[in-house]
């Protein structure tokens, strides 16, 4: 009796979850096992596209591809680069909105936006605010006697990368800044509220109490964006194109030239792959210290 | 001595947040009715007098831009309802289970949301071919869905969780089964959270450019995101700004007010996240 309602209830489950495993089997599981093939075959273009076994030639090719280096490069460096910055507004976002003040409920609004807004759209008005001779981040600057002359941000290499950073935090710190929120806000009061008695100055609270705390939800916020970040796509697509001179190509943009460009269907993938793996690396790397950290 | 001062810090903060946020979009916004010889006056022209509605007329006239917004709207719509209709049944199994079995089930959600776009791309591509499903919404709708279930998925089973015990319990007995409890039960008493899981699917359907840019070629197939990217000109330097502006606004409008009219669902729901993960 009890089995036949084990086995009645164990159905009714699977049925219930099946409508998700097939959306992700067809969508995510599926495909991801198709790239990871696709990356061991070699891809020729004589009467139409051949494809032939190739084992671990296809992955061998980005050892001395001197552009899938500079690729991996320059997304390390955008990841890097603005996964810090974000953390760090992020973290003076959710320290500000943690506050209590009449008019905080129109901030949070207010702060919200830019998350919601289309990155490749965005990514437009942020190559209009950068551009050379009318955009705003110049003409800024320029009456805040920051720079002397216009800077044409997106023609050179370090300044291009500087306004893909900036317009990738921009979009992104709220995120950021709503689970360091959550995180904030799930820390006692009255353990800040004890050393403010014992004549903690703001600052050492905030050092001593407030960031151990938050270790967690730091991590569990540069995981979500650095993975993110290792991926982008359409901020670099639509600001850049990869240039001036492939300075800003991303893993994702040389995988996706690979794929529609140059019609080299297995070699984009080995770059799609290989790019992922390193990842999960890196993820690896970060999970790995804020354990060793929060055991200490 | 020091509140005067912590108030100062205070309102200095709020300023710098508020306009951090705005400043870009203000921009954008002020460029689309900035009449021409203003947006290429150096220095800036920051106030546009007149504004001027001709950027937003030439941009109407040139592109169909309605159509851009329309299919957005049909495609992020459809993929939502398809993302909910398959997260309601799965967030009401993993809600009955155990504490074990479910963090398990929602750490390999969690997993499967974390795929990289672009890593999925191709074989996509291939499939949609396949299919014959190039220029057809079905193409982004699948995808989309799939991409919004993982998150509507932990926002409903949270809300679900929630709901008193007794009440599942009350409507089993009234003989509904796990069908009828999700329709009449929990999904209407869990109204908020359905509100959230929708709000957040829906933004990031109308947001996602890689698929939408691969996957139509047809100017009336285009959604908002890819069809912007076929407003400029060939290259950044003959770029029609001021038509471009006023592009960037129709098609960050709907969202804008999405989050200023529901900021606190889709903030709980993101935030709910964070704080079981």
């Amino acid at each position: 009796m009890s089995t036949v309602l084990a086995r009645r209830a164990r159905l009714e489950r699977a049925l219930l979850l099946s409508p998700v495993l097939l959306l992700l089997a067809l969508v995510v599981a599926v495909p991801a096992l198709r790239v990871l093939l696709l990356g061991f075959t070699r891809t020729e273009l004589a009467d139409g596209v051949v494809t032939s076994w190739a084992g671990l030639a296809t992955h061998a090719r980005t050892l001395g591809d001197g552009r899938f280096l500079s690729a991996l490069r320059n997304t390390a460096l955008f990841t890097f680069l603005s996964v810090l910055l974000e953390v760090t507004l992020g973290t003076a976002l959710a320290l500000l909105l943690d506050r209590s003040f009449r008019g905080r409920g129109a901030l949070r609004a207010v702060v919200l936006v830019p998350w919601a807004l289309p990155t490749s759209v965005m990514a437009l008005a942020w190559a209009w605010i950068f551009h050379d001779t009318f955009g705003m981040a110049n003409d800024l600057l320029l009456r805040l006697g920051l720079i002397e002359a216009p800077v044409a941000w997106l023609a050179q290499p370090g300044t291009a990368m500087a306004a893909l950073v900036v317009a990738d935090a921009w979009k992104t710190t709220p995120f950021v800044a709503l689970i360091l929120l959550a995180g904030l806000q799930g820390i006692p009061r009255e353990v800040i509220e004890a050393a403010r008695v014992d004549g903690a100055g703001a600052f050492a609270r905030f050092r001593r109490i407030t960031l151990p705390l938050l270790v967690p939800s730091l991590v569990v916020a540069t995981l979500f964006r650095s993975i993110q970040a290792w991926g982008a796509f359409d901020v670099v697509w639509v600001m850049t194109g990869g240039g001036p001179g492939g300075s800003t190509e991303t893993l994702a943009l040389y995988a996706y030239q690979s794929w529609f460009r140059y019609l080299d269907f297995g070699y984009g993938a080995a770059i799609a792959v290989q790019g992922m793996l390193v990842a999960l690396l890196l993820a690896a790397v970060v999970v790995r210290l804020a354990s060793r950290r929060e055991e200490a | 001595m020091r509140r005067p001062v912590a108030a100062a810090f205070l309102a200095l903060g709020i300023c710098l947040a508020a306009a951090w946020s705005l400043l870009p979009a203000a921009w954008q916004a002020l460029t689309a009715v900035k009449p021409e010889a203003q947006i290429t006056a150096s220095p800036a022209v920051w106030v546009p007098s007149p504004p001027t509605a001709e950027h937003v007329r030439s941009l109407l006239e040139r592109k169909p831009f309605g159509r851009y917004l329309a299919n957005s709207a049909l495609v992020s719509l459809a993929a939502t309802l398809l993302a909910l209709a398959a997260a309601a049944p799965a967030a009401a199994a993993l809600c009955r289970m155990r504490p074990r079995a479910r963090s398990r089930w929602l750490l390999g959600l969690l997993l499967a949301s974390l795929f990289p776009p672009i890593l999925l791309l191709f074989p996509l591509y291939e499939g949609v071919q396949l299919l014959g499903l190039v220029n057809s919404p079905l193409a982004l709708v699948l995808p989309y869905a799939a991409f919004g279930v993982p998150l509507a998925t932990w926002v409903l089973e949270a809300g679900f969780r929630e709901l008193p015990r007794e009440v599942e319990e009350a409507a089993t007995l009234d003989g509904l089964g796990p069908l009828g409890r999700l329709l009449r039960v929990q999904l209407p008493l869990a109204a908020p959270s359905v509100a959230a899981a929708g709000l957040l699917t829906f933004i990031a359907s109308w947001n996602e450019f890689l698929l939408a840019l691969s996957f139509t070629t047809r100017e009336s197939s285009r959604t908002v995101t890819a069809g912007i990217a076929s407003v400029s000109g060939a290259s950044l330097y003959e770029v029609p700004w001021g038509q471009l502006s006023a592009a960037i606004v129709l098609a960050t409008l709907p969202v804008v007010l999405l989050v200023l009219l529901f900021e606190r669902r889709i903030s709980g729901g993101l935030m709910g996240g964070a704080v079981k993960g």
